[in-house]
């Protein structure tokens, strides 16, 4: 009888038209005995399969010498990562927790404990790294060099390589090759990487490649730079004033705004300080008639948005972009409270006092900040923002802010606050927290539906500490329903409370998993058990 | 026993029919919904607060393990029995400490107990009720009129295979499925459902592209050679011809099997999966008793989207008796009663790649039909290629090809580079990994997610 690649061949062809070797008969008797001849073929095939030469072995991960998860905090991990992919599945939550937004925070505090990623779970914590860039510095950093071992054998999973590669290459001095040959994103990533580690090496290495680089990635490049801005930069970014790109030239001229001490700051300083003069009714504001080609070349932006008149937006760029040191020595040594406090006549307040918001923001100027928020409006008064709070509260003092917003949504409620909470550090201060969670509690008497609220009880479910998880189980009794309120609304706040003390206890659980002690004397030696 | 050994969270996880239920029951594995919990003996119960007005009543029996809840979910076990255990498993130190049982544990405990007592009289009181059909020689006479039609389905498909290689199987990856839908849609006429889904899988092997027409060959060969088995049963011994008989499709009652004789041992729990195709969900465990060298495969089956019932803590040593299927080569078994569970000791000892390969083909010569034989490869690393992945022998040449996309993944990732031990099935197209036991771990992890 032929070989298996002669019976295949009849196979095809059928054996009416082509007959394996050796087999006599018609045509049917035929693919009997072509069955039979392949039936006894196959089992030798596979029967006597022989052991196949192995391919070029993978290098061995470098030993990893972070202790391992402890087990229930292992478990956390890998249900979280499980809940990530079956969330598509999910319809109204009801008053189970929202374990999504964990990952995150899991991941964070796993990496400030100093854990390393089971195996187990490296290429479910990969992908997940790999849907949410988000999260990859912390996932990568949990993952470890098995992580990044593992990565390089699955090309879904090259992010990791670039990333690992950015910070193996600043550390190891190959960053002028990364820089010459990497793509756009790596480039990115290693020039950020550089300015945290040694800012004037991070410039020179933009220096040296700036007049090939296209200027899309020119104007990304400059803009890594605010990461270490330092007046070391200020000569380079003068040059770039003149760049052919005038997305360039206007990012250029914003950052050398945010250096006080540069030539372009005393430019501006110059310009802004001519417009504004002090007469004994108030702030006298003179705009400029004309935005010529060297305030143009500061940065300057000729045309308006439309809706805006001319004098006003070049007015408010001059203001934006120079020292707010310049105004005490303008405005009679008045401290900025006091300046804010002057009038300002012919209705030019709101473009003067918005532009030192941007100012103060733009140069991280705290005195201003605290100067422009003022104190959080008193509850009667009506709430008219100046500039953006929450922007403003950012360049504060983490305690200050929390203390500021909490005041704030005690006098006015939530309506206004999402921004302004968004900026607090996480977790929230003990009083922030209060004011948010009576904050609800008021809405909820006051009849609303919980839905209204739910942008403040996502973050709330993100950010409250969760020591607060008592005082919001308190609220979770469906209480009376208020006369005038939404019908049904009793039931909903109920099961949202119900929701956020559930995920606020699930975060303190998942915290004190991280931090349960490994026992000592651990009898597990080696890599870590999965 | 006083109580039983506390198993693993990743046990209990194990258990969970499906992705959601598993992040059901881990939610729920938290003190605050559970009120009057306890554990006595192989009971383990508690109160979860649902959203209705009244707790719901979980109890598990850890023995079966069986489980019971008054919530209105399919799902088996719940979410809540999971919660349950998960708690459980966090130890003496745990949520959940030795109580008496309450009235409505005690109830179901006594009812499981006397059942079981019950099964265990009942093959000792003679051929009861249970063991034999009502009426014997109605049953013969139904028997006998099966085996005729059997008979005559694999006479047709014999013809149909003939005409087949007469004409060519060129033209068969034109023809799509329709051809074998309607061959097997005749053998599950003939009552014979085992040939049935061998057509029916014909019809896929063109869809897999490459080098198609050999696989094809190989299956229709093997088709051929069960049918030609069948006709020729009376002349085959009795353990092949068992084994033809349930390759064809006929099964055996699994209450018969352990009124037979079993086979008591240590039997590690191995590896859990289920695959589904639009009728039914099949689960498959491995079980090992390392000490005799016998593997044993478990089949649980559950209807379309439901997981079946069957499951055991993975990696857990049940001490239990199990029944083989007739066949010439017992692999397929059930489980019978279990005397007590505990946790594995030691990583079972493993083989190198060829011996494993030496094995595989021997076993073929007992079952030629085999598509999966279970085998513990020792010191193996895995090693990435450009179409597949290998397992290799870590200090030799030798390497299988890895079945299947995905478990490689998890494999590697456990490996690092370095040796590990793995248990999976050695197949046609390779070995399919199904866990793996990093260095110093004797808990076998797995590799299906």
């Amino acid at each position: 009888m032929g070989s298996w690649d002669d019976l295949v061949g009849s196979a095809l062809l059928g054996t009416e038209r082509r007959r394996p070797a050796g087999v006599v008969g018609d045509a049917e008797e035929a693919a009997v005995a072509l069955l039979d001849a392949a039936a006894a073929g196959v089992i030798r095939r596979r029967a006597g399969v022989t052991p196949a030469a192995a391919g070029t072995r993978p290098g061995l991960a470098p030993a990893d010498r972070r202790p391992d998860l402890p087990e229930a905090a292992r478990r956390r991990l890998a249900m979280l990562l499980a809940d990530r992919t079956a969330d598509a599945a999910r319809g109204r939550r009801g008053a189970t927790p929202n374990l999504a937004e964990l990952l995150p925070q899991w991941l964070a505090a796993a990496r400030r404990e100093g854990y390393a990623a089971p195996h187990a779970l490296l290429p479910a914590l990969l992908d997940a790294a790999r849907a949410r860039t988000d999260l990859r510095t912390d996932a990568l950093a949990l993952a470890g060099p098995r992580g990044l071992w593992l990565a390089a054998l699955n090309p879904d999973w090259k992010f990791a390589l670039r990333a690992g590669q950015g910070a193996a290459a600043a550390e190891e001095g190959d960053a002028e090759q990364l820089w010459e040959e990497g793509l756009f994103a790596e480039r990115i990533a290693l020039l950020t990487r550089m300015r945290l580690a040694d800012a004037a090496a991070a410039l020179a290495l933009l220096e040296s490649s700036w007049r090939t680089e296209r200027a899309e990635d020119r104007l990304m490049f400059l803009d890594a730079l605010r990461t270490g801005l330092s007046p070391a930069d200020e000569e380079f970014l003068e040059q770039a004033l003149n760049d052919r790109s005038r997305n360039v030239r206007t990012t250029a001229a914003e950052l050398l705004s945010a250096l006080p001490g540069s030539a372009l700051a005393a430019r501006m300083a110059e310009r802004a300080r001519s417009c504004v003069s002090l007469s004994p009714e108030g702030i006298v504001v003179e705009a400029p008639y004309a935005c010529d080609p060297a305030m143009e070349r500061d940065g300057v932006a000729a045309k308006p948005p439309s809706g805006r008149g001319e004098r006003a937006w070049w007015f408010g760029q001059l203001v934006d972009a120079a020292p707010l040191s310049t105004w005490p020595a303008r405005l009679g040594g008045r401290t900025p409270e006091e300046i804010i406090a002057l009038p300002v006549l012919d209705d030019w307040q709101p473009d003067l006092h918005a532009a030192w918001c941007r100012a103060a923001v733009r140069q991280r100027d705290t005195g201003w900040a605290r100067a422009l928020l003022g104190p959080p409006p008193k509850p009667a008064a009506p709430v008219t923002a100046v500039g953006d709070p929450a922007k403003l509260l950012s360049i504060l003092p983490g305690p200050e802010r929390g203390a500021w917003v909490a005041e704030f949504i005690a006098a006015h409620g939530l309506s206004e606050a999402f921004q302004m909470l968004s900026v607090c550090a996480v977790p929230w201060s003990r009083p922030l927290g209060r004011a948010v969670v009576d904050a609800l509690d008021i809405a909820r008497e006051g009849g609303s539906y919980p839905w209204s609220f739910s942008g403040v009880m996502g973050l709330a479910e993100r950010c409250l500490d969760p020591d607060a998880a008592d005082q919001v189980a308190v609220l979770t009794a469906a209480a009376e329903e208020p006369p005038d309120g939404s019908p049904g609304a009793g039931t909903y706040w109920s099961e949202a409370f119900q929701r956020l003390t559930g995920t606020l206890r699930l975060r303190a659980l998942m915290l004190a998993e991280l931090r349960v002690p490994q026992p000592s004397g651990s009898s597990i030696p080696g890599p870590g058990r999965a | 026993m006083d109580t039983e050994a506390r198993w693993t969270a990743d046990q209990v996880l194990a258990l969970a029919p499906d992705a959601a239920s598993r992040k059901a029951g881990a939610r729920l594995a938290t003190p605050a919904p559970w009120s009057g919990t306890g554990v006595a003996g192989a009971a383990v119960w508690g109160l979860c607060k649902g959203s209705g007005r009244t707790p719901y009543q979980t109890v598990v029996d850890l023995g079966g393990p069986a489980f019971r809840c008054s919530c209105p979910s399919r799902k088996f076990p719940c979410k809540h029995a999971l919660g349950l255990l998960l708690l459980w498993a966090e130890g003496d130190g745990g949520p959940i400490a030795a109580a008496a049982e309450p009235e409505w544990v005690e109830q179901w405990t006594a009812a499981r107990r006397k059942k079981a007592d019950e099964r265990a009289q009942a093959p000792s009181s003679g051929s009861g009720k249970a063991a034999g059909p009502a009426d014997p020689d109605a049953a013969r006479r139904r028997a006998d009129r099966r085996a005729i039609r059997v008979e005559g389905g694999a006479v047709e498909l014999e013809q149909r295979l003939a005409d087949l290689l007469r004409g060519g199987l060129a033209g068969a990856d034109r023809d799509g499925y329709r051809q074998w839908d309607e061959i097997a849609a005749r053998m599950v006429d003939a009552q014979a459902p085992g040939l049935a889904s061998r057509v029916r899988e014909l019809g896929a092997v063109t869809a897999t592209g490459g080098d198609w027409p050999s696989r094809m060959l190989e299956e229709t060969a093997l088709l051929h050679l069960l049918a030609r088995g069948y006709l020729g049963r009376e002349r085959l011994p009795d353990p092949l011809a068992g084994t033809v008989r349930a390759r064809v499709g006929f099964t055996v009652d699994s209450a018969e099997l352990l009124a037979g004789a079993t086979i008591r041992g240590h039997w590690q729990v191995l590896a859990q999966y289920d695959s589904a195709d639009d009728r039914l969900t099949t689960r498959r465990i491995w079980l090992y008793d390392e000490g005799a060298g016998r593997f044993a495969l478990l089949l649980s089956f559950g209807a379309a989207g439901r997981a079946p019932e069957l499951v055991l803590p993975l990696g857990a040593v049940l001490e239990a008796e199990v029944a083989y299927y007739p066949s010439a080569l017992p692999l397929r078994a059930v489980l019978g009663p279990q005397h007590g569970t505990a946790q594995a000791e030691s990583v079972p000892r493993g083989m190198p790649v060829a011996a494993a390969l030496d094995a595989y083909g021997a076993a073929l010569a007992d079952d030629p039909w085999l598509d999966a034989w279970p085998v513990v490869l020792a010191d193996v690393v895995p090693i990435p290629g450009a179409t597949r992945w290998q397992v290799a022998d870590a200090t030799g040449e030798d390497a299988i090809p890895i079945a299947g996309a995905g478990p490689q993944w998890r494999l590697a990732a456990l490996s690092g580079g370095h040796p590990l031990t793995a248990f999976g099935e050695l197949g046609p197209t390779g070995f399919r990994p199904l866990c793996a036991w990093p260095a110093a771990s004797v808990i076998p992890t797995p590799l299906t997610a």
